[in-house]
């Protein structure tokens, strides 16, 4: 095993996923602990295209593939395209988003290199000679600092939004196709279409302004609200279990210990109690803003700025205020 | 059909997690354990497969946690699960992925299956690795957080809705297959009274390491906890006041762009 680290660039809709550049900036950090080289692989339709977004990085080589077997996902065909170039580079590091994807390949690509794979890490360093993760547990009520022991390929997912992008450094890109090596005909499980949520707004786990509705939301009508609000940033609305359950706001939309779990620069509350199944979704949120008409609600103990009044009342006036501004 | 239901004791959403005063693991004293939360949607899921598909079907819930699991899993017994395979040893403290996989591959490849369902991870370590390693393991497709599960006619594979960001990334998959299973993909039933006298008379088959031939931990050694952390205490909250609600308002924003610099 060497010192060098793969990076695992994700594809959705012909994209790169943008903790890609986020990756880059924590393998750097772990080159510069064991000396050696940063590599990615780019998996997926449009993977060469792509490829140009991690040139200038520092990155040494960037292999892509994308093939037939490749167009659509599949744990097992892009598991066994991660861990043979795993295998053939030798890799001592696999760097992944900790995504939808990301996680599910992760799991299962360790398990074909008999590693060992750190989960939804958010921070990340190299001390005493060794890699070293900051990881959430107990939905977050917990951190744990855990190094790997007994010198096998590790892989750690991190999640989005968590360390800086790679700066240009001007060097390193060279590009190289690889053909997956995936008989299509042997995959058990492939993807076939991708269905988009309604309403065309970001994720919860992807927005960098989430505009929250719980339960004192009333009514699914009501949303629309929270969504002017929400579009004039671009991002996402977000609800408690207890509107998701009420049916006011869609499943997908949930946030919390069995929602989403999000980490939005901007997140406001409105109506929301903040019981402890919800802050485990959102109290890594950079800034949290709580709209509750009782000064007691628990929300207030996680936010950081908070108005007690009429969500009803102050929603639209912030509406019109930020529309001012922006 | 052999459906076979995975199921983790993990502590209460609610409950107040403490680190132990030599600072190796979580206080357990006071703490309520239940079914791992996902893990219910998995079970509700085998007894909807179950009761569809008919005949000889059978629900076999697998637990590897200690002894005290036995509640949990009576639980999953008193929902509708036929019976149970408990696997609880003393050398298993807070087992990793790798080891709970090779675990569970060995308890599971004694009886075979045709499906496997599970959580789509667990509330206590949120590693949601055990499942793809176990599907590694065993050699079969997995499809995990699925939020829709539709089978054939055939019940020969399945269309699994998958959740992925922003939509649902639909799987074809064939069986024998393990599926880990997101809120909403269903409603867990509550266990009925008769259910739960039921629950009494069915079996749990319990297993130690020895029993399923092995000498020693397997899959260990893998990671060293080097510090188990409590929150970063988070900072006061501004309570922004004023007569008129525009007021506060234009206050809030104010800070939010020159305090706080998110707008
Ligand atoms: C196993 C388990 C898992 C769970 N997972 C989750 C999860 O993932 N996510 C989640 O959110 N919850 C989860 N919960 C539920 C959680 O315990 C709470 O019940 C839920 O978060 C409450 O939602 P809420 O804050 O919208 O409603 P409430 O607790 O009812 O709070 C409503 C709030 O709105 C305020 N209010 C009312 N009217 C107005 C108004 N006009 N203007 C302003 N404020 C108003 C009230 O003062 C109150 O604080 C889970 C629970 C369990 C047991
Ligand atoms: N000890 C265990 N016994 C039985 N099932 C387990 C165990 N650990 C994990 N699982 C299953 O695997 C899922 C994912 O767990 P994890 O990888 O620990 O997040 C859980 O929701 C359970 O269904």
């Amino acid at each position: 095993m060497t010192g060098d680290i793969l990076v695992f660039g994700e594809i959705r809709d012909g994209e790169l996923k943008k903790v890609a550049k986020e990756l880059v900036h924590g393998a750097m950090t772990i080159a510069a602990g064991t000396g050696g080289s940063v590599d990615a692989l780019i998996t997926g339709t449009g993977a060469e295209g792509e490829a140009a977004k991690l040139a200038g990085l520092g990155v040494r080589k960037i292999s892509v593939v994308d093939d037939e077997a490749t167009a659509n996902y599949s744990p097992e065909g892009y598991a066994t395209v991660l861990a043979d170039l795993v295998k053939e580079g030798d890799y001592g590091y696999v760097l992944l988003g900790a995504t939808a994807m990301g996680r599910d390949l992760g799991a299962r690509s360790v398990a074909k290199v008999d590693g060992v794979m750190f989960s939804d890490c958010v921070e990340l360093g190299f001390e005493n000679g060794t890699v070293m993760v900051r990881r959430p547990v107990y939905s977050g009520k917990l951190y744990l600092e855990i190094t790997p022991v007994g010198g096998r390929p590790v892989f750690i997912t991190v999640r989005p939004n968590n360390l800086p992008p790679a700066e240009a450094s001007g060097d390193g890109g060279e590009v190289a196709a690889r053909p997956s090596g995936i008989d299509l005909a042997a995959i058990r499980a492939i993807a076939t279409e991708i269905v988009p949520l309604a309403g065309g707004r970001p994720d919860v786990t992807e927005a960098d302004v989430i505009i929250s509705g719980g339960r004192a939301m009333k009514d699914a009508a009501n949303f629309k609200l929270l969504e002017d609000l929400a579009d004039l940033f671009g991002g996402a609305v977000g609800a408690s279990r207890a509107a998701v359950d009420a049916g006011f706001a869609e499943q997908p939309l949930q946030v919390g210990q069995t929602g989403k779990v999000v980490n939005p620069k901007l997140y406001i509350a409105c109506g929301i109690s903040g019981a402890i199944q919800h802050l485990a979704g959102m109290r890594t949120s950079k800034v949290i803003v709580a709209i509750n008409k009782d000064a007691n609600a628990p929300i207030f103990e996680k936010a950081h700025y908070g108005i007690v009044g009429d969500l009803f009342d102050v929603v639209p006036v912030l509406t019109e205020e930020i529309k001012k501004i922006l | 059909m052999k459906i076979i239901v995975l199921l983790k004791r993990v502590p209460d959403t609610e409950a107040k997690i403490l680190i132990n005063q030599e600072g190796t693991g979580i206080r357990e004293d006071g703490v309520k354990f239940i079914i791992n939360t996902y893990d219910e949607y998995a079970i509700e899921e085998g007894l909807l497969m179950k009761e569809k598909i008919g005949g000889d079907s059978k629900v076999t819930v697998v637990c590897m946690g200690p002894g005290e699991a036995t509640e949990v899993i009576r639980t999953a017994l008193a929902m509708g699960a036929d019976d149970a395979v408990h696997i609880a040893d003393d050398a298993l403290t807070y087992p990793g992925p790798f080891t709970t996989a090779t675990i569970l591959a060995k308890a599971i490849s004694e009886n075979g299956f045709d499906i496997i369902f599970c959580g789509k991870q667990g509330i206590d370590d949120d590693m949601a690795q055990v499942h793809c390693i176990l599907a590694e393991m065993l050699d079969v497709p997995q499809v995990s957080v699925a939020s829709t599960f539709e089978l054939s006619e055939d019940a020969s594979k399945a269309t699994v809705g998958r959740r992925i960001e922003g939509g649902d990334e639909m799987i074809e998959v064939s069986l024998p297959a393990i599926v880990s299973c997101d809120k909403g993909l269903n409603d867990p039933r509550y266990a009925s009274l008769p259910g739960i006298m039921k629950a009494k008379k069915k079996e749990i088959r319990n297993k130690n390491l020895a029993d399923l031939g092995f000498s020693e931990v397997p899959g260990g050694g893998r990671s060293r906890i080097l510090k188990w952390m409590p929150l970063p205490k988070g900072g006061e909250c501004r309570m922004v006041e004023a007569e008129e609600t525009s007021d506060a308002v234009r206050e809030l924003v104010r800070l939010l762009r020159e305090e706080a610099k998110v707008i």
